[in-house]
């Protein structure tokens, strides 16, 4: 169930436009922030708050890729693996994620702590290369600064 | 050359309305809404020669007039902060260094063409970006600058702050639309376009963020004082942004038509590690790459476009000679597959096609004919699709055959990657 605090914000972007519906992407990151992921009661009680068939909030929430259909770890980290930052061996850090935290990218670690993911473009190329910890971008990754990264995340 | 776009940017506190009005912001709103008439405002834009600054390069001016006059219907204006073509980052150095100059751009738009709210459209991961721009829209309500009756003037004008979630194809105007709506961010059959049947099927322009940066400067100085910078036909400056191998990466304030190498040696300060330089993307990945010996290129609608490339958001993307250019297609192939947004077949189809035959050249798997294929396949899914998605994943993997057709033999004939340097995927 979403909090009381989380309906009212999702009725002070509903007043943002003249259509309920337009809300929708609003409420999704709304709920995510609380919850961490998108479950199927969240998706039906957003549904109903925002007066659209279930099926609108599921067909939103899986062409979106920043709506996670899954629950995900506390760190959600993921490693851009577009050209600029690739061409800067993005995939020695993805591979040095992989093996510091034991996981392959797209999996999670035992204790729920991270979920590795790569992602597309983040507009950090001139930072390249970068990963994206929850909410905030690290840039000007190097094996060391992703080291300091993680023992910071406790 | 004169810096206006970002000559602010360094300026401690820029992002406050405090330190904006200090450098004269607001000015050039309060003139157009005081002292010119909406077409007045319009007309100057449409005289400056200013082009969109989001990849098409659209004449700004001449699209506010397809704006239908009156009132019958609310109009609404969708400021696409999507960013999110590969390679550009600029839009997001306006957000964080001097937000105010996009909401007074936007003020002065609306009035132009008689808006009756703006949604900033932003990607949903510029997370900070979107809170700077909340705080700016705050600030500016706060001190009426937006709201009712703004300077006295009679005149109303609302910004709202929408987030986007994750979709290269919001960037497309009427994806963005559909996103804004609240669906999956599919776009739309054109005709109509937006002017006609927009948001929630009202009048709409959509423009990027640097494209509204440039009419406030374009008020305060005229539209002579506008085209007597860049070139004929692409007036101003720019900001370009340069990453890859690159010594200094980062993004530039340059007159349009700066030439390509200039920016490279001289403004970047050349290839990292002193490499020879192999291929420049010039203006985002869907761009046609070219290769070292061209980039003695102007940077301007034209002069790429006679190179048999485009300028695009202005993102260049630079390769030294370890790097790949079978792995290039593979990453930017990844990308539009993962991006497409399903509804046509070319494009979906198409994308999945060219990721899986360059997947496996690079595997030793690749036969000679996949090289004509992938030319038949990406020649499918030109000018055949519902937007330029489908073109803008075919652009790149024409351009990187045609000057690298060389290099995707060898890799077939001897099965695997022949740049041993090269990064990795």
């Amino acid at each position: 169930m979403l909090s009381e605090n989380a309906k009212k914000e999702i009725s002070k972007e509903i007043s943002k436009f003249p259509e309920k519906k337009a809300a929708l992407l609003p409420a999704l990151h709304i709920a995510q922030k609380e919850q961490g992921w998108i479950s199927k009661e969240t998706m039906e009680e957003i549904a109903s708050i925002i007066e659209i068939k279930p099926i609108e909030v599921m067909e939103v929430v899986s062409f979106y890729t920043m709506f996670n259909m899954n629950p995900v770890g506390r760190y959600h980290l993921q490693v851009c693996t577009n050209l600029s930052c690739s061409l800067l061996n993005s995939r020695h850090m993805l591979n040095h994620l992989q093996d510091k935290l034991g996981i392959k990218t797209g999996e999670t670690t035992k204790d729920n702590k991270f979920t590795l993911s790569t992602v597309e473009c983040l507009g950090s190329c001139g930072t390249a290369p970068m990963m994206q910890v929850n909410d905030e971008f690290h840039e000007n990754l190097t094996k060391q600064k992703i080291d300091t990264i993680l023992e910071s995340l406790k | 050359m004169e810096l206006y776009l970002t000559k602010n940017f360094k300026t401690r506190g820029s992002k406050t309305l405090k330190v904006y009005l200090k450098n004269g912001g607001y000015k050039a709103s309060k003139k157009a809404l005081k002292k010119m008439k909406p077409e007045e405002v319009t007309e100057e834009i449409k005289k400056s020669g200013l082009r969109g600054r989001g990849g098409a390069g659209f004449p700004t001016g001449l699209k506010w007039t397809f704006m239908p006059k009156g009132n019958e219907k609310p109009k609404y204006i969708g400021c696409n902060c999507d960013e999110s073509e590969p390679g550009t980052f600029k839009d997001r150095q306006i957000i964080e260094n001097e937000p105010h100059q996009l909401i007074e751009g936007l003020i002065i738009g609306s009035y132009a063409m008689g808006i009756k709210a703006c949604y900033i459209y932003i990607r949903g991961e510029y997370t900070m970006q979107a809170e700077i721009l909340q705080k700016a829209v705050d600030e500016a309500y706060k001190e009426n600058y937006l709201g009712k009756n703004i300077f006295d003037s009679g005149f109303n004008c609302d910004i709202y702050v929408h987030r986007g979630a994750g979709a290269y194809i919001c960037g497309e105007e009427t994806g963005l639309m559909e996103s804004v709506e609240g669906k999956k961010g599919q776009p739309r059959k054109k005709p109509p376009f937006p002017a006609g049947y927009g948001l929630w099927g009202n009048p709409t322009t959509i423009n990027n963020v640097e494209t509204f940066c440039h009419v406030p400067h374009i008020i305060n100085n005229g539209a002579d004082w506008f085209k007597k910078i860049g070139t004929e036909k692409s007036a101003g400056n720019t900001i370009f942004g340069i990453s890859g191998h690159i010594k200094k990466p980062g993004t530039y304030e340059l007159p349009m038509g700066y030439n390509l190498k200039d920016l490279i040696f001289k403004i970047a300060g050349g290839i990292r590690n002193d490499n020879k330089l192999k291929a420049v993307i010039p203006g985002g990945s869907s761009t046609k790459v070219l290769p070292a010996g061209m980039v003695d290129v102007k940077m301007d609608h034209d002069s790429l476009m006679q190179a048999g490339s485009s300028l695009g958001t202005g993102a260049v993307i630079v390769m030294d000679n370890t790097s790949c250019m079978v792995r290039v297609g593979i990453v930017l192939s990844h990308f539009y597959r993962h991006e497409s947004c399903g509804q046509c077949t070319n494009c979906r189809e198409g994308t999945s096609w060219i990721h899986q035959i360059l997947l496996g050249i690079e595997n030793g798997r690749g036969k000679k004919e996949d090289i004509d294929l992938l030319l038949d396949v990406a020649g499918n899914m030109e000018a055949n699709t519902i937007c330029a998605l489908s073109d803008a994943a075919a652009w790149p993997i024409q351009g990187l055959i045609k000057h690298f057709r060389g290099e995707f033999e060898d890799h077939i004939k001897s099965g695997k990657c022949t740049c041993p340097e090269s990064f990795e995927i």
